[in-house]
């Protein structure tokens, strides 16, 4: 066992884990944070995409061992502790950028990440910059919308999704 | 998915990485970013019994200029490959090649020292370093020593590399006035490359393969075309010379000698114009 202490959504945990553990079973088996998802398992499908350091990460490919001393966030910690929805959250609620909801988590932190590196972001860089999360229902228009409503330099407007 | 178990341990530095490697033999695997080989310990194709956790090692990460050369430590991860402005600036073709590699994730933990000690034929980057011609300096118990891009790659996942050895840094040319290409096929953005070229000419001519054989892959046909003055079409036609695609879900070895031809021909034209 390896005591790892990592700082999640804010709050600083210790604990003795499995060299093998995965950080996405840490954060929802050993802390309870079922928010964020597992997906496909494999990198590819971004659900269990988490901030590690503000860094948008799959933690289905990390090991917690490796998140040693880190700051994550996740789903639970993006807002603010009375409740109140991040700006991202916020847009997607407006835009109904979601249909089944599995993939939201992952989705909202990748925007987040995305939208904390690039300044200037019109609809290709927002779909590029999603490359690494899917979304099973394919309600990819709405996220881009949402995504691009909170991004400052938007340029390309998106006609409204049928 | 969940890996067999292992010992893990966190080298401070090179060099205790290095005491760790001479300790445990080929019983021990270098992690990094954890890019290629967690995928492998989960699906249990990779069965390391420890584990040596190479990834703070902070003074491994520089992107600095070096005379004629831009030199590289073997743990600058794809995202400050593609974010770097000397590299943008200096020598493009690697930065635009990291910013196509995976997707955002992928490239905030993966590093260039890892993908090239993987051996992958399926991955960018070790095509972009042996198009440029890159040089790798391994690190061992004796000290350190150059291998060229091209002799790097032995088979398929195997490198240089000695098991006591570990790849401290990548240097490449600068070549900031020459043509460049990397060309990309997959089905979806996030894919490995069903194949890929990189390419550079003028000045040094360096083109290539991705993903058409047991390693990554130099185009010495091509290459020899191109210095010899053929036409962009004409030294495209011998591409898939010397190669040897696999045949997968993906794509036939038929049809990625095929996609090679096309593929080579876009990169050129795109280098030269």
């Amino acid at each position: 066992m390896v005591l790892i202490s990592v700082e999640v959504n804010g709050t600083r945990h210790q604990h003795d884990v499995e060299p093998r553990l995965l950080l996405v079973q840490y954060l929802r088996e050993t802390l309870g944070l079922t928010g964020t998802n597992i997906g496909c398992d494999t990198t590819s499908c971004g659900a269990c995409t988490v901030l590690l350091n503000g860094e948008s990460v799959k933690s289905c490919t990390l090991l917690a061992v490796q998140a040693d001393e880190t700051e994550i966030t996740t789903i639970e910690g993006l807002g603010g502790p009375d409740g109140t929805l991040h700006p991202v959250q916020e847009a997607f609620r407006e835009h109904h950028a979601l249909q089944c909801g599995y993939c939201t988590p992952g989705m909202v932190l990748a925007a987040v990440s995305l939208l904390a590196e690039e300044d200037q972001l019109d609809e290709l860089g927002v779909r590029e910059g999603l490359e690494g999360n899917l979304c099973r229902c394919t309600g990819y228009h709405n996220i881009v919308k949402a995504v691009l409503a909170c991004a400052g330099g938007r340029k390309t407007p998106i006609e409204s999704s049928p | 998915m969940i890996p067999a178990p292992f010992d893990y341990v966190r080298a401070g530095s090179a060099e205790e990485a290095i005491s760790l490697l001479v300790e445990h033999g080929d019983e021990a695997k270098l992690i990094a970013g954890g890019h290629s080989l967690l995928p492998l310990m989960k699906l249990r194709l990779a069965i390391p019994a420890v584990l040596v956790d190479i990834g703070r090692v902070a003074r491994l990460s520089y992107i600095e200029e070096r005379g004629d050369e831009i030199a590289i430590g073997a743990l600058a991860r794809h995202h400050d490959l593609e974010t770097s402005a000397l590299l943008k600036e200096q020598v493009p073709l690697l930065a635009s090649t990291a910013h196509q590699v995976g997707d955002p994730q992928v490239r905030h933990r993966g590093t260039l020292g890892g993908t090239l000690a993987h051996g992958d034929p399926a991955s960018d980057l070790p095509a972009a370093v042996l198009a440029l011609g890159g040089t790798l300096v391994a690190q061992g118990p004796t000290g350190k020593r150059e291998i060229a891009a091209f002799d790097f790659f032995k088979g398929f996942l195997e490198t240089a590399l000695a098991v006591d050895e570990v790849l401290v840094e990548i240097r490449v040319p600068k070549t900031a006035d020459s043509g460049w290409s990397f060309q990309k096929f997959n089905r979806r953005a996030q894919d490995w490359a069903i194949v890929g070229v990189a390419a550079v000419v003028n000045g040094t001519t360096g083109i290539a393969l991705v993903n058409m054989g047991s390693t990554p892959l130099r185009a010495t046909a091509v290459e020899e075309a191109v210095r010899s003055g053929a036409s962009v079409a004409d030294a495209a036609m011998v591409a898939d010379e010397g190669t040897d695609p696999p045949s997968d879900i993906n794509a036939s070895s038929e049809y990625r000698r095929h996609l090679a031809t096309v593929l080579v021909r876009r990169a050129l034209e795109e280098a030269s114009s």
